[in-house]
C-alpha cells in the first residue's frame, strides 16, 4: 500500500510533467502537420531562461517571463523559418526542426557550459507538503501538479469555449476553408506554434528545477514526449492528456513491480527454468525493461490503432 | 574532407620525414590521441576531463615534457558510441600517435583493446598505446588484458572494495542500483564479492539494473529503495543517471546514505545541492581537499591554480600520475617507440604529487595506488562548484592494501 501509494502520486507527477510538454507538440503537429523536433529543445530553452532569470529577479517573474520569451522564439521561428520552408513540404519541415534542435543544443552548450546549472527550486517552495509513510513529498511537486492542472483547464477552455479557439479548432482541419471566411489562417498557425513552445517552455520552467538543467536534458525529453503525442492521438488534447498520465504511471510502476514473464507464466503452471528456452527473455524483470515500455505501446498503437488512443485524424 | 586531404598530406610529408629521419617520430610534440564523448548526455565528463588534461599537460611540458619534445593532446570527440571510438584510432595510428588515451565507457574500452591488438600485431610500423584513464571494468586487466592497454584508473573491484571497507558497522542493509551495461553489471558483481569478503554481516536487500541514460525520473526508484529498508545505496551510476538518482533521494527526505564512485566529477555536485550536505559519499582517486588535509602546500597550490581558473572542481588531479608516467617511460625508453615505451612502462614505481608510492603493476598493466572516500559536507577548505559544500576525505586506503589478485595472461611482443 505504501509504495503503491507513493508510486501514484510520483506517476501523476511526472505524468503531468510530460503532458505539459506533449500538449505543445500536439496543438502543433495537429494544427499545422509539423513534427517538431525543436519542441523538447524549447523546453531546456524554458528552463536556461527561468534560472538566468531567476538569479536576477527571482523565480516568480521567471515563471511568466520565461514562456513569453519561449513563445517569442516560437513565432519568429514559425514566421521566418518554417512558413517558407513549408512550401517544401513536410520532410522539409521536419529537417529543418532536426537541425533546430542540434543547432539550440549546441547554442545552449556554448552559452551556459556543459556541466548542469544551479538552478533550484524557490525557498518558498522548498519543503515537504505532507509525509506518506516515511516519504516526504515536496510542497514543489504539488505545485507543478497544480500549474499542470491549471494549464490543463486553460487549454482545454480555451479551445472550447473560446472564439480563437473555434478558429483554431476550424483551421486544424479545414484551413482553407477557415482562410475563405476573411480568417488570418498564417497567423492563427503563428500564434499556435509560439503558445506551444510558450508552453514547453513553462514545462521547462517547472521541470527545470525539478530535474537537473542541463544540455542534454532536450535529448533526454525528446522522445518521451513523441510517444504521448502519437499514443494520444492527434488533434486530441483529451487522449494526450491521458497518454501522459499512462505513460507516466507505467513508468513509475515498472520500475516498482519486480515481476518478469516467468512469474506470468507460472500462473498458467508453467515453470521457467535454465533449460527452457528464452530463458534470459523470460526472466527479464520489470523494472529493467520499463523504460522500453512506452516505445512498446507506441509500436502496438500503430498496429493496430494508428489514430491512437482519442485521435481524429491519421498520423 | 579538407581535413582528410590535409591528413593524407600531412601523411606524406610525415612519411617523407620518416624516410629521412629513421624510424624516430620526427614531429617536435609526442601526440595523444583522446576520445571520450564531446556531445551528447555524457559531454559533461569529456569535456571536463578534456580541460583538466589540458592543464595537467601544460604544466609536465613545462617541466620539460620528454626527450626535449612536448606532449600534445589531440581530442576526438567519440559520442559515448565504440564505432566513433575506432575511428578516433584509425585517426590517430595514420598520424602515428604514439599514444591514444580514453576514460569513460568499458564497452568503448573492450573494443579499443581489442582494435589496438589487432593493429599492433598488423601494422608494426604505427604500434600505438592505449592509455586507460577511466573505463573501470575488471574484466579489461584480467580476462581481456593486453600488452598495449595501461589501466590508470583503480577497477571497479578495487572501487568495490574501497567502498566496502568505507562503510560503517552500524549500515547492515544496502541497496545495489547501477547501469545496465558491462561496468554496470561488473559494479553489481565487485560490490557484492566485496561486501562478502570484508562485510560478512552486511544484507543486500535490493539489487537493481537500470538502463544507461534512459531514465528521466528516479522517484520511484527511491521508493522502491525506502521500501526495502535500505541504510545505504551503493551505486557506480555516473552522469545524468547518478545526479538524478541521488537528487530525487534528497528531495523525497529519505533517510539514506549514498556511497557512489562518481558523484564527484563535473556536475555532481550542483545536482546534489545543500540539501545532500553529509549524506553522499565518493570513492575518489583525488578530491581538492587531499592536499590540505595531508599538509602538502605544493600540491594544494598547484590543484588551487586551476580552480581559479575553471568554473569545476580539479577531481581527476590523478591525470597528472597518468601523464608523469608516461614522461617517465618515454625518457627511460629513450624514443617515442611504443614498444620500448610499453616495456619501460611495466613496473615503472613513481611517487604521486600528493606524496604516495604507486606502481605499474606488471603482471595485468594495471595502476595500484592510494585511494580515497570523500564526505560531501559543509565546513571544507575547498568547496565544489561553488555550492558551500566539498569533499572532505573520510577514509584513505593505501596503495598497499588495494593489491587484488589478476587472472591476465599477458601475451608479450618480442623486445627490441
Amino acid at each position: 500500500m505504501e509504495v503503491f501509494l507513493v508510486s501514484l502520486l510520483n506517476g501523476l507527477v511526472y505524468g503531468m510533467l510530460l503532458f505539459m510538454l506533449a500538449s505543445g507538440l500536439t496543438l502543433i503537429l495537429s494544427m499545422m502537420g509539423v513534427l517538431n523536433f525543436a519542441h523538447a529543445s524549447a523546453y531546456m530553452l524554458g528552463a536556461y531562461f527561468a534560472y538566468t532569470i531567476s538569479q536576477q529577479i527571482g523565480f516568480w517573474p521567471a515563471l511568466v517571463l520565461a514562456p513569453l520569451l519561449c513563445g517569442a522564439i516560437g513565432a519568429a521561428i514559425e514566421m521566418y523559418g518554417l512558413r517558407r520552408v513549408h512550401r517544401n513540404g513536410h520532410i522539409a519541415e521536419l529537417l529543418f526542426t532536426f537541425g533546430l534542435a542540434l543547432i539550440i543544443e549546441k547554442v545552449v552548450q556554448m552559452t551556459w557550459g556543459l556541466i548542469p546549472v544551479p538552478y533550484r527550486i524557490p525557498a518558498g517552495l522548498d519543503f515537504p507538503l505532507f509525509t506518506v509513510y516515511g516519504t516526504h513529498f515536496p510542497a514543489y511537486r504539488a505545485f507543478m501538479l497544480l500549474i499542470s492542472a491549471l494549464m490543463f483547464g486553460a487549454i482545454w477552455l480555451g479551445l472550447t469555449r473560446t472564439r480563437i479557439g473555434l478558429v483554431i479548432q476550424a483551421a486544424l482541419h479545414h484551413p482553407e476553408m477557415v482562410g475563405a471566411l476573411g480568417h488570418n489562417v498564417p497567423r492563427v498557425f503563428t500564434t499556435v506554434f509560439a503558445a506551444g513552445t510558450a508552453l514547453a517552455g513553462l514545462a521547462g520552467v517547472i521541470g527545470g528545477n525539478y530535474q537537473v538543467t542541463e544540455p542534454a536534458m532536450a535529448f533526454t525529453m525528446g522522445p518521451i514526449v513523441f510517444v504521448v503525442v502519437v499514443f494520444g492521438g492527434l488533434g486530441s488534447l483529451t487522449g494526450c492528456f491521458i497518454a501522459s498520465l499512462l505513460m507516466g504511471l507505467i513508468q513509475t510502476f515498472a520500475v516498482v513491480l519486480d515481476y518478469s514473464l516467468a512469474d506470468l507464466l507460472r500462473w498458467f503452471g508453467l515453470t521457467v527454468t535454465s533449460a527452457t528456452p528464452f530463458h534470459e527473455v523470460l526472466t527479464v524483470p520489470l523494472p529493467r525493461i520499463g523504460a522500453l515500455l512506452p516505445y512498446v505501446l507506441l509500436v502496438l498503437i500503430l498496429v493496430f490503432k494508428p489514430r491512437g488512443l482519442m485521435g481524429t485524424r491519421d498520423t | 574532407m579538407a581535413t582528410r586531404i590535409l591528413t593524407r598530406i600531412a601523411g606524406v610529408v610525415l612519411s617523407a620525414c620518416m624516410a629521412w629521419a629513421g624510424p624516430v617520430m620526427a614531429q617536435g610534440t609526442i601526440k595523444i590521441a583522446y576520445t571520450d564523448p564531446l556531445s551528447g548526455p555524457f559531454a559533461q565528463v569529456g569535456d571536463a576531463n578534456l580541460k583538466q588534461m589540458q592543464y595537467i599537460l601544460d604544466y609536465i611540458n613545462s617541466k620539460g615534457g620528454a626527450l626535449g619534445k612536448k606532449f600534445e593532446l589531440v581530442p576526438f570527440d567519440n559520442k559515448s558510441q565504440p564505432s566513433d571510438a575506432l575511428i578516433a584510432l584509425k585517426s590517430a595510428t595514420d598520424q602515428n600517435m604514439p599514444f591514444i588515451m580514453q576514460c569513460s565507457g568499458s564497452n568503448i574500452a573492450a573494443a579499443l583493446i581489442e582494435a589496438v591488438d589487432k593493429h599492433n600485431s598488423r601494422n608494426p610500423e604505427s604500434r600505438i598505446i592505449y592509455v586507460n584513464c577511466g573505463a573501470v571494468a575488471t574484466e579489461l586487466t584480467n580476462e581481456k588484458c593486453s600488452f598495449w592497454h595501461f589501466r590508470f584508473d583503480a577497477h571497479s573491484a578495487m572501487k568495490a572494495e574501497v567502498m566496502a571497507r568505507a562503510l560503517p558497522k552500524e549500515v547492515t542493509k544496502v541497496y545495489l542500483l547501477n547501469q545496465d551495461y558491462l561496468f554496470g553489471q561488473s559494479v553489481q558483481r565487485d560490490v557484492k564479492a566485496s561486501l562478502g569478503k570484508l562485510r560478512p554481516d552486511v544484507q543486500v536487500v535490493g539489487d537493481e539494473l537500470i538502463p544507461l541514460g534512459k531514465i528521466k525520473d528516479f522517484a520511484p526508484y527511491i521508493t522502491k529503495i525506502k521500501a526495502s529498508g535500505a541504510q545505504a545505496l551503493l551505486t557506480g551510476n555516473w552522469g545524468p543517471d547518478m545526479n538524478l538518482l541521488i537528487k530525487a533521494g534528497i528531495d523525497a527526505g529519505v533517510d539514506l546514505r549514498y556511497y557512489t564512485m562518481y558523484a564527484h566529477l563535473a556536475g555532481g555536485a550542483v545536482a546534489i545541492g545543500p540539501g545532500g550536505d553529509g549524506k553522499v559519499r565518493s570513492v575518489q582517486s583525488f578530491n581538492e581537499n587531499i592536499a590540505p588535509e595531508i599538509g602538502n602546500k605544493e600540491a594544494e597550490a598547484w590543484t588551487k591554480e586551476f580552480r581559479d581558473k575553471y568554473p569545476f572542481d580539479f577531481y581527476a588531479a590523478g591525470f597528472r600520475t597518468i601523464f608523469e608516467y608516461l614522461q617517465e617511460a618515454t625518457k627511460q625508453a629513450g624514443s617515442v617507440d611504443p614498444v620500448k615505451i610499453a616495456f619501460a612502462l611495466e613496473g615503472l614505481k613513481h611517487k604521486d604529487f600528493l606524496g604516495y608510492e604507486t606502481v605499474m603493476r606488471k603482471d595485468d598493466h594495471q595502476l595500484i595506488s592510494e585511494y580515497f572516500v570523500g564526505t560531501f559536507k559543509k565546513g571544507v577548505k575547498y568547496d565544489s562548484e561553488k555550492t558551500g559544500l566539498g569533499w572532505g576525505t573520510e577514509t584513505t586506503v593505501l596503495a598497499k592494501d588495494l593489491e587484488q589478485p589478476t587472472t591476465c595472461k599477458m601475451k608479450r611482443p618480442a623486445a627490441q
